[in-house]
């Protein structure tokens, strides 16, 4: 079990004109959490769509077990690799075990439906995501975080040896966010090989092997979060002042968040004068902003 | 800092009594399949509603026949039997209401599956089977034909040339713009739609007042009366074949409507999929169109009324379709050839009838959509 998923020089752009990212490369065993972090907009979800194949990649090869992806038939690609999106948007209101027995599509033929075995399989996903007391519930009544465990769940009923997960910890509360980094420890510890994407630093010194951080294009230091996620990298990364502290209760680093603050230990320019020292008429303020 | 209660184990995050969520498993899992089981059962014994309507259609008419008579007609050609009624009863029976009654379960279930196939690939309730211009390419076809000719063989072929022109000139328009998106087909759909219909008021123009005009407005309403057993004959093999290939990848179908990127996760091939569901869905309504006229409304309600029967899942909903999609316009075309002394186009009741009962489900909301 478990496949080796390697990323060589990759490269995207939209429309053939504007980069999104290039020369992202890493190579990922069986089992291990690689978590990418990243400013909003700079093209951590994109990739992620690249890995799977639904975006053509202008540049480079993604391979697993050596075979480059855009030459595997999709059906096979989709029971080794699943992919849990961030948004999602469902037309009509399956119950949640519909909804999971969808994940089962790679292992049923055009011309059938569902079998038993297909039931079980997917009965156990929700009960893995934690999802089994909604079980015959709506998926359109159901909270996002529920939603989000369920997305999972079908993810799982594909039975993938790669997850992928895009930023599968937003939109939920404190209490949702743990139970889902918890699952995906635990699919990590059996030995499924998981991508997520990520707005919290902290999350990636929680379960991750390996973090990335993607600024401007690149995935420019790969390694485990220790050394990847330090004070000054965030803010870099970020634009704020953040500390990265070990923390006692905690048995780990944490990151903590500090307001402009010129008198604190290490005195940081606040962003906003940063920026507007930099350019005295808005115009150049937009440029930044895509 | 001051923490009274420090976290035991830090990096084990599993939450207290995980593991007994494992137990009665199997228990559960066969509840569930029995249960599946059951509903299935349930929605199977809906299946003979449409054979009752249609043994009471074939009571109900203007000349009134009594149901034994009927009966002995019915039976008589497959036990020999003494001929206790009039030759007029029979062909009333046999060559008048059963085509009719046949007509409109086909052309029923015809527009319904289609409606239900459509509104999963377009991942939206509220799409009728002619979203891609069907119905008014159809009508173009019937016109052009109405004008030169007279011969109800030569409107159907042209009905059924039209509609399919219609949307191969949609799905190709689409093309064009060289996205996936679905959105592309439905606004390419709206303008096909479009030029067509502005075709069709062309040929209304242009038509003689007092011979074709009227002949073409009574075909854009919609209506059964005409039909015989050629008629049915002629589009059974298109509604059978689309009908077949859309029950068998039904549940497929149950994917689409998560869209396309996530139905490609899950190794969908989004392209031939669609395409196999337009292929299907045009040959069912173009078929429906070239013998009945245009028919709004039903492949918008029946969809709803069975989602509601069924829940969304495509496994029953699309078979349930066809059991209240053939219902329906039959009990409607009953009405159309009972209710007045004068027959009552069939397109204006479905709409009539419908749009009230539409705003009635949506009141009730009970669709799971609003």
């Amino acid at each position: 079990m478990g496949i080796t998923l390697s990323a060589d020089n990759l490269a995207f752009r939209w429309d053939h004109t504007r980069d999104v990212f290039s020369q992202v490369s890493f190579t990922l065993h069986p089992g291990e959490l690689f978590c990418i972090l990243g400013p909003n907009g700079v093209g951590k979800s994109t990739l992620l769509r690249c890995l799977i194949n639904l975006l053509d990649l202008h540049r480079g090869f993604v391979r697993i077990d050596g075979a480059d992806i855009r030459k595997i038939n999709r059906q096979v690609l989709s029971r080794k690799m699943a992919f849990v999106p961030q948004g999602y948007d469902v037309a009509f209101s399956y119950t949640i075990l519909e909804y999971v027995l969808m994940g089962r599509a790679p292992y049923i033929s055009a011309f059938s439906s569902p079998a038993e075995e297909d039931v079980k399989i997917a009965v156990n996903a929700i009960r893995e995501a934690g999802v089994y007391h909604l079980i015959d519930k709506p998926i359109t009544e159901v909270s996002g975080g529920e939603h989000q465990l369920a997305l999972i769940a079908r993810a799982l009923a594909q039975q993938p040896e790669i997850l992928l997960l895009d930023e599968p910890t937003s939109h939920l509360d404190f209490g949702n966010q743990m139970q889902v980094l918890s699952l995906i420890e635990r699919l990590s510890d059996r030995g499924i090989t998981i991508i997520m994407t990520s707005h919290f630093p902290d999350h990636a010194f929680i379960v991750s092997d390996q973090v990335g951080i993607m600024r401007e294009g690149v995935l420019s230091t790969i390694g485990p979060a220790n050394s990847v996620i330090t004070s000054t990298t965030l803010q870099e990364t970020y634009n704020v002042d953040v500390r990265v502290e070990y923390n006692e209760v905690a048995k780990r680093n944490v990151c903590i968040p500090l307001r402009y603050n010129k008198a604190g230990p290490n005195p940081v320019e606040p962003v906003l004068d940063m920026l507007l020292r930099d350019c005295s008429d808005p115009a150049y303020l937009y440029a930044n902003c895509d | 800092m001051n923490h009274p209660d420090p976290l035991p184990e830090n990096d084990n995050l599993s939450l207290p009594g995980e593991q007994d969520r494992y137990k009665n498993e199997p228990d559960d899992i066969t509840r569930i399949i029995k249960k599946m089981h059951f509903t299935t059962f349930l929605t199977a014994g809906l299946c003979i509603l449409p054979f009752i309507v249609i043994l009471c259609s074939l009571f109900i008419g203007r000349y009134e026949i009594s149901p034994q008579t009927v009966m002995h007609i019915l039976l008589s050609p497959i036990i020999p039997m003494e001929h206790t009624w009039s030759a007029a009863e029979e062909t009333i029976i046999l060559q008048i209401r059963l085509p009719r009654i046949i007509a409109a379960v086909m052309v029923g279930a015809a527009l319904s599956m289609a409606g239900a196939a459509y509104q999963g690939l377009f991942k939206n309730p509220l799409v009728s089977p002619d979203i891609l211009g069907v119905s008014w390419g159809a009508g173009f076809g019937a016109a052009i034909a109405i004008l030169v000719t007279s011969n109800s063989g030569a409107v159907q072929i042209c009905a059924f040339i039209g509609g399919i022109t219609a949307v191969a000139s949609t799905y190709f328009l689409s093309r064009l713009y060289k996205s996936e998106h679905i959105l592309v087909l439905v606004l390419s759909g709206v303008i096909v739609g479009s030029f067509f219909q502005a075709l069709v008021s062309i040929t209304k123009y242009i038509a003689d007042p007092y011979e074709t005009l009227p002949t073409i407005v009574f075909w854009l309403m919609g209506s059964l009366s005409s039909v015989n057993y050629t008629d049915i004959i002629s589009i059974a093999p298109a509604i059978l074949f689309g009908g077949a290939i859309l029950l068998l990848i039904r549940w497929r179908i149950n994917l689409l409507s998560l869209g396309s990127d996530e139905a490609k996760a899950l190794g969908i091939n989004m392209k031939q999929i669609t395409r196999i569901i337009i292929i299907c869905a045009t040959l069912l309504t173009a078929a429906s169109v070239c013998i009945s006229g245009i028919i709004g409304w039903v492949g918008l309600v029946v969809p709803h009324l069975s989602r509601m029967t069924t829940g969304p899942d495509y496994c029953r909903l699309l078979p349930m379709t066809i059991v209240i999609g053939a219902s329906y316009l039959l009990i409607m075309d009953d009405i159309a050839r009972t209710l007045i002394s004068t027959e009552i186009p069939l397109g204006i009741l479905t709409a009539l009838i419908g749009a009230p009962f539409f705003a009635f489900l949506l009141w009730r909301r009970k669709t799971g959509w609003v």
